[in-house]
């Protein structure tokens, strides 16, 4: 069932054209450049946290930021690349995580429980699954949409099957994600359940997709989902690093990132995207340069 | 009015004046829980999630609704702790983000009702930082804590009684300069504090009363320590569990602020059975003479150990 073609569709990026195709590199591809400067202190030292890197994953972020804007966000650990695409500052999730003042929570928060108040982007206190009802509580009492995202474990948490039929009977202007890399830690789904989530939030009346993380194929889900709220994406995913820390479990997968960067190419826009990512990694470098350097 | 009409009163004036939401599951059922929910606007009635429900809450509290929120039986807090301890009390000193949920945990006991559902569990909430904890048992208490809630920005674990809810008398604390004892109660031990003093009076004794309404953050009314350092002796009472309970934790502040021995008497170590000779709920005031002539016999004999 795992694979990088899940749910394809043909021809999406041409028809969402090449200034989309850009936004998404851009938000992707600094993601990936910022990441890498978290790796890089991290291996230097710089700090001894637990760190939770999104890369392999930062083209999901990039293409959430860009079909839900507005909304007010949920996340769990491993959310480095969704505060960045839905605009938190940079600076201020370096210092988190140099355990500063002037860090995203004032250093109270480290990698994982991340906010970002300019972003709508709500903290997560480490309990996997709890963001899902407290979303779906923000969402009940504003009437105004929210997004939350939970990974292929933490769906299994006993808070997700009762938000998900709150959601449904109160019709919640929710978007749910299980970004599924199927890994709890290294236990894999189909050692934990013979069940899918999708089919879960389906069988309770949720408009549900099981696709790739493939983020033409994902922004055309949303774009039909956010007509008829709520929605839920079970999006395979593939993570490149180890669960915490900087090393490697194994070969991937796949490689999402090439794969797409690969498909923009395609599009022409190698020329452009190559300005954008020297742009991207000077702007990582000098966000990063003083503490590095040091 | 009664303790049941306050809430009531408080609830709808929130619920309809205030945008507030009250959650909570079965609320308008069976009596609407003692009379204490009104029949307005803005009730959720959740679908039977003890685990997810209370992040309902704590997501309405994120968006500025105040909610109510409401646990029929303080037992089930086991499992309805999560997103309240985890997420509610520690958003501010984490995010700066405060959460603020009025946690209506409703204790119950007698007629039966076996090891879950009865009890009160408030001590266990007094552990996590960012969580007040009060056990109103009168109407104007039950007013000062909500104001206190609305002029704060806490969630806050409001620990209340069902006995309570037909009382509509308020208490005063109970001082005299030549007291053996001075007892400092809490939830339904006031109550029964109150009917063991008439039992001490018949033996000869006279005990300070004083009536304890916040849990956390716990400040000493100045009578009570000038009471406690004339008496020498103290004996806390409440309806929790002694180990590691309120009880003993106020018993160990007060000891430390005067120079009283001051003792716990709280629910007993073992679990409480359906069975009316298995129950364990508030020390009766049978139990807490007992315990007070004890207490005052072994000063006067020049023994400060517990009874």
């Amino acid at each position: 069932m795992r694979s990088a073609t899940l749910g394809h569709i043909p021809n999406l990026p041409e028809k969402f054209g090449e200034e989309f195709a850009l936004e998404l590199f851009k938000r992707a591809n600094f993601n990936r450049h910022f990441e890498y400067k978290v790796k890089e202190a991290a291996e230097k030292k710089l700090f001894t946290i637990p760190i939770y890197l999104s890369i392999g994953t930062e083209f999901n972020a990039a293409v959430f930021s860009m079909m839900l804007q507005g909304y007010k966000i949920f996340g769990q650990h491993r959310c480095h690349s969704i505060y960045l695409s839905f605009g938190g500052k940079p600076e201020a999730l370096r210092d988190e995580l140099l355990g500063l003042e002037t860090g995203c929570s004032r250093g109270m928060s480290g990698s994982n429980a991340i906010q970002a108040p300019e972003a709508n982007m709500f903290g997560h206190s480490g309990l996997m699954g709890e963001q899902v009802p407290i979303a779906c509580g923000a969402a009940f009492a504003s009437r105004e949409p929210c997004l939350t995202i939970c990974g292929d474990a933490s769906v299994e948490e006993d808070y997700i099957y009762p938000s998900l039929g709150w959601a449904a009977t109160e019709k919640l202007p929710m978007i749910f994600v299980c970004e599924d890399n199927d890994l709890s830690i290294l236990t894999k789904v189909s050692v934990r359940r013979n069940w899918s989530p999708a089919n879960v939030a389906a069988s309770m009346g949720i408009p549900a997709v099981d696709i790739a993380d493939d983020p033409w194929v994902i922004a055309y889900h949303l774009e039909t989902m956010k007509e008829n709220l709520p929605g839920f994406l079970n999006i395979r995913s593939v993570r490149h690093l180890w669960h915490a820390g900087t090393g490697v479990d194994d070969v991937p997968e796949w490689d999402r990132y090439q794969l797409t960067t690969a498909a923009m190419e395609k599009l022409g826009l190698k020329s452009k995207m190559s300005v954008i990512e020297d742009e991207n990694k000077e702007r990582a470098h000098a966000i990063w340069a003083d503490c590095l350097e040091d | 009015m009664t303790l049941a009409e306050t809430i009531q009163d408080i609830t709808r004036n929130h619920l309809e004046n205030n945008n507030g939401l009250l959650f909570g599951q079965c609320v308008t059922a069976v009596g609407w829980i003692g009379g204490t929910v009104p029949d307005c606007k803005n009730i959720v009635e959740i679908p039977m999630t003890d685990v997810a429900g209370p992040g309902f809450a704590v997501g309405a509290a994120l968006m500025n609704r105040r909610p109510i929120f409401v646990v029929r039986y303080q037992g089930f807090m086991w499992y309805n702790c999560s997103s309240l301890v985890n997420y509610a009390a520690k958003s501010k000193q984490v995010w700066g983000v405060p959460v603020p949920v009025f946690i209506r945990s409703i204790g119950m006991e007698g007629n039966g009702i076996g090891h879950t559902a009865s009890s009160c569990l408030h001590s266990i909430f007094m552990h996590p930082p960012g969580l007040p904890v009060a056990v109103p048992m009168t109407p104007n208490e039950y007013r000062e804590v909500w104001n206190y809630f609305l002029e704060h920005d806490d969630p806050i674990y409001v620990s209340e009684h069902r006995k309570s809810f037909t009382n509509s008398e308020e208490f005063e604390d109970e001082v005299y300069e030549d007291a053996d004892i001075t007892i400092i109660a809490l939830s339904m031990g006031r109550m029964n504090a109150l009917e063991a003093k008439k039992i001490l009076n018949e033996k000869g004794i006279k005990a300070n009363l004083f009536h304890q309404l916040w849990l956390k953050p716990f400040k000493p009314k100045k009578d009570m320590l000038k009471a406690l350092n004339q008496t020498k002796l103290g004996l806390v009472v409440d309806s929790d569990f002694e180990i590691t309970g309120a009880s003993r934790s106020i018993a160990y502040e007060l000891m430390h602020q005067t120079d009283a021995s001051v003792h716990a008497l709280g629910l007993e170590d073992r679990v409480c059975g359906v069975a009316s000779h298995l129950e364990n709920i508030t020390p009766s005031p049978e139990k807490i003479a007992t315990i007070v002539v004890e207490l005052v016999s072994n000063v006067k004999r020049g023994h400060h150990s517990k009874v």
